[in-house]
């Protein structure tokens, strides 16, 4: 009969939250698939309108929010990396510089779609509806798969919010991390779903 | 919570040449783009952003430094979508 | 009972020691208790719709009702029972103990599946009372009815959508339980097989699940923004709601047939007193089927519309699958072959469940042939065939399990005259109820409809009989359970001479499962 040594312990609770938040973010993948089964089919079968509809948006905003999102993973990585050297102060400066380019993401996203939908294309508009079956799809995905996309980005940040505090008050540190880590890969994810959402829909020339 | 074994702590410059990296391939797939080479347009950018995703997977999300079981997990969902839409596709193109 | 799990000093004062527990054993009973219940209302609503269908012509209650009737049905048995069924109760309680672990890798995420599990009911159940009134679609959701029926769709399939959340969270939980908390000297390869099977189910709860939520979420968005995904109006495709459907739907019957077979595996060795023939077969048949379970779910479309070539691919895959069961089959006939064979009521549920489960899997043969399945989709037949598997297999799996671990769990032993009366009055209400549906459906009749034709008449009635004779099983068997909750003997800590872990500790276990982690050194199997 035997029983475990506390650092045993801790290790096996260490890697065991890893793989609960791994295994987490295989059901995001899944979710985002379900969307991207839809894309697939649909821009197989409307591929001439896809195109035409890719024309109505801005390059320029998704190449920004790309470039945002992905700045933001590094202010992510950052962070860890920070308290894992026990550079508290550091650590929180990086989490609050991600947030902030979450808003940032946020707000184009928001200027975006009103641009859009001051446009007439909204989801069951008299204008969508008069364009062709292709056109309404490409616009009905877009706003489902960046909208979903979009509401993960507002949890994430809220959560980099929660252990920006957590942070301060001691209870993230050099010694017990995982908090942090587990909401760095949740933030990860929500970029690599933008890195594919951004070629499929700004990029279909 | 901390390992036993010793944490491998990724460098700034690491995580700094990831994101030139990361930057680069975004230039990269919209000039791809803009070729307008067509179905091979489309191809490069999936390429494009599967090598941007991976980056971030084996840098940013430590992927490379954890153990292989978690590389071997990965597989699964990956595998398991790449067949959902394969199959759903076997009645899309057949109609 | 002495200082058991029941006795424990929890923070929170009284029954908030129960609803707000990080004890697996208490939240596998939480969701015993719920899920039962909501089999209960089931049942009810089952036996409703057989008496309206006791003969042609409307009685009781009107076509809307019926449809109703029907969809609650289904909505509830599916998903408020059996698909939580065995891995969030048993599973629950007995995977730690099997792994000679304290509790699950994240118990409040645990009590947390619970309570999403509770709410996401309770709103479904509310949208019976509000709105438009209860959903009227068949638990299938299929669009445009689900977009244009004024019923309450979208509240019923937000409370699914929470219950789908929690099932996933469970399904996280215990793939990290097992990866993680296994005993020391508990390798892989003696892991009981009980485990084996929540492990291979977590996987389908884990990957599947998601699609389903999509799914839902898409329906809610499609009945406020009108976004068109799948109305060829807009451009959309309505098979592709039945592929997204069945992705996730089918296989969510290898999480309710799975664990049922884990059960199975684990008493028939103790039943028989000998080590389980083909242990590394049965393991990796349990992963196989949850991974070829994910390559059929096109059978369930074959009259859709779907491109022939789907319709081939699929039926093949679908032949594929039984394969894996079938070694189950014989690897568990084989272990009875030459055992010392013991038949207490846990090993007759299990021999119930070899016979009926092989009728339903059989004929899940016929509706996967695509020539058969044109004829009998859509009718009684395919009612038959799954309720042969999922109630014949999955929730006598579930009595088997039950039985053979209520001492385990309560401390007390069940009466043994009692039960066994209840499983032959049950299998002959059970036959009576459904073998007649495989006639009148090969005959052509319809499912989900409020009436059937005259000639039609015998053989329901046949059945309606022996849905009560079934009611009436169900009510000796919870009879017998409960009055023995509260009367039965004392039950010793391996009243069945097992030889898997939760053997080890007292009849009901303490609060940390053992007094000291066991180190194990055997296969789960092994008998003198």
């Amino acid at each position: 009969m035997t029983d475990l040594t506390h650092n045993e312990q801790k290790s096996i609770d260490y890697t065991g939250a890893k793989l609960g938040m791994w295994l987490f973010l295989f059901t995001e993948i899944l979710l985002f698939g379900g969307m991207f089964l839809l894309y697939a089919v649909y821009r197989d079968v409307h591929s001439a309108d896809f195109h035409e509809a890719a024309k109505e948006m801005s390059l320029v905003f998704g190449a920004v929010n790309t470039v945002i999102l992905l700045t933001s993973s590094l202010t992510m990585a950052l962070s860890i990396s920070a308290i894992k050297n026990n550079r508290r102060t550091a650590s929180m400066l990086y989490q609050v510089v991600t947030v902030i380019f979450a808003a940032a993401f946020l707000v184009n996203k928001f200027i975006e779609w009103q641009d859009h939908i001051l446009h007439g294309i909204y989801p069951n508009s008299p204008e969508l509806l008069a364009m062709s079956h292709g056109k309404i799809l490409y616009f009905g995905l877009y706003y489902v798969m960046t909208g979903i996309h979009g509401i993960h980005v507002l949890i994430g940040a809220a959560i980099i919010c929660g252990t920006l505090i957590l942070t301060k008050q001691g209870r993230i540190t050099s010694n017990d991390y995982i908090k942090l880590e587990n909401t760095g890969l949740f933030w990860h994810l929500i970029d690599i779903i933008w890195i594919y959402l951004f070629p499929l829909f700004y990029l279909i020339k | 919570m901390k390992p036993n074994q010793e944490t491998h702590i990724v460098g700034t410059k690491t995580f700094v040449l990831v994101w030139v990296a990361l930057l680069f391939l975004t230039g990269l797939t919209i000039e791809a783009a803009e070729l307008q080479m067509g179905k091979w347009s489309m191809l490069a950018n999936l390429l494009i952003a599967s090598t941007k995703a991976s980056l971030v997977l084996w840098i940013f999300m430590h992927l490379k430094y954890e153990r292989r079981l978690f590389k071997l997990l990965l597989l699964v969902p990956i595998v398991t979508i790449t067949i959902i839409i394969g199959l759903t596709f076997l009645d899309i193109w057949y109609r | 009972m002495e200082a058991s799990f029941y006795t424990t000093k929890s923070k929170y004062p009284g029954i908030f020691g129960w609803l707000f527990t990080t004890d697996h054993k208490r939240i596998g009973l939480l969701y015993l208790i719920s899920t039962l219940t909501f089999f209960g209302i089931g049942v009810l609503l089952g036996l409703t719709m057989r008496l309206e269908l006791i003969r042609s012509g409307t009685h009781f209650i009107s076509a809307q009702t019926y449809n109703a009737v029907f969809t609650l049905h289904g909505v509830i048995m599916i998903f408020f029972f059996i698909i939580p069924g065995i891995p969030a109760s048993l599973g629950n309680f007995i995977m730690p103990l099997q792994l000679g672990a304290r509790d699950v890798a994240f118990p409040k995420i645990n009590i947390l599946s619970w309570w999403l599990f509770m709410i996401g009911a309770a709103l479904a159940v509310t949208s019976l009372f509000t709105g438009g009134g209860p959903p009227d679609t068949g638990w299938t959701f299929y669009i445009p009815y689900s977009v244009r029926t004024g019923t309450n769709i979208s509240l019923a399939v937000f409370g699914v959508f929470l219950i789908g959340l929690s099932s996933t969270l469970t399904g996280m939980n215990f793939l990290t339980t097992i990866h993680q908390l296994r005993a020391p000297g508990m390798t892989w390869k003696r892991l009981p097989l009980f485990t084996w099977s929540i492990y291979a189910t977590g996987w389908i709860q884990l990957l599947a699940t998601p699609v389903i939520a999509i799914t839902l979420v898409l329906i809610i968005v499609e009945r406020f923004l009108g976004v068109g995904f799948f109305d060829p109006a807009k451009g959309g495709d309505p098979i592709l709601f039945q592929h997204m459907f069945w992705i996730y739907s089918h296989p969510a019957v290898y999480v309710m047939i799975l664990p049922a077979m884990g059960v199975v595996s684990d008493i028939i060795p103790v039943f028989a007193r000998k080590t389980i023939f083909g242990y590394s077969a049965i393991a990796a048949s349990s992963i196989a089927i949850a991974f070829v379970g994910y390559l059929v779910w096109g059978h369930h479309m074959f009259t859709s519309g779907m491109s022939d070539t789907a319709r081939i691919i699929f039926s093949f895959l679908t032949f594929l699958v039984a394969v894996p069961s079938g070694v189950k089959v014989f690897n568990w006939v084989a272990t009875m072959y030459r055992g010392s064979i013991k038949v207490d009521a846990p090993l007759l549920f299990t021999l119930g469940f070899i016979f009926l489960f092989s009728i339903g899997g059989l004929t899940g043969l016929v509706n996967g042939t695509l020539s058969t399945n044109l004829h009998i989709h859509g009718t009684y037949f395919i009612v038959a065939h799954f309720h042969y598997v999922i109630f014949g297999g999955a929730v006598f799996g579930m009595f088997a399990g039950l039985h053979y671990w209520f001492p385990k769990m309560f401390g007390r032993m069940y009466e043994e005259h009692l039960a066994k009366l209840a499983f032959y009055v049950l299998f002959v209400g059970f036959n009576l109820l459904y073998f007649s549906m495989f006639v009148v459906g090969y005959e052509g009749m319809p499912r989900r409809y409020y009436d059937y034709l005259p000639r039609f008449n015998t053989p329901n009635l046949i059945s309606t009989i022996g849905s009560w004779i079934l009611a009436a099983g169900l009510f000796i068997l919870f009879y017998n359970l409960i009055h023995s909750l509260i009367k039965g003997e004392k039950a010793p800590a391996n009243p069945w001479g097992g030889a898997t872990l939760e053997w080890q500790t007292s009849s009901p276990p303490p609060h940390e499962n053992f007094d000291q982690v066991p180190e194990v050194t055997q296969g789960p199997y092994t008998y003198r």
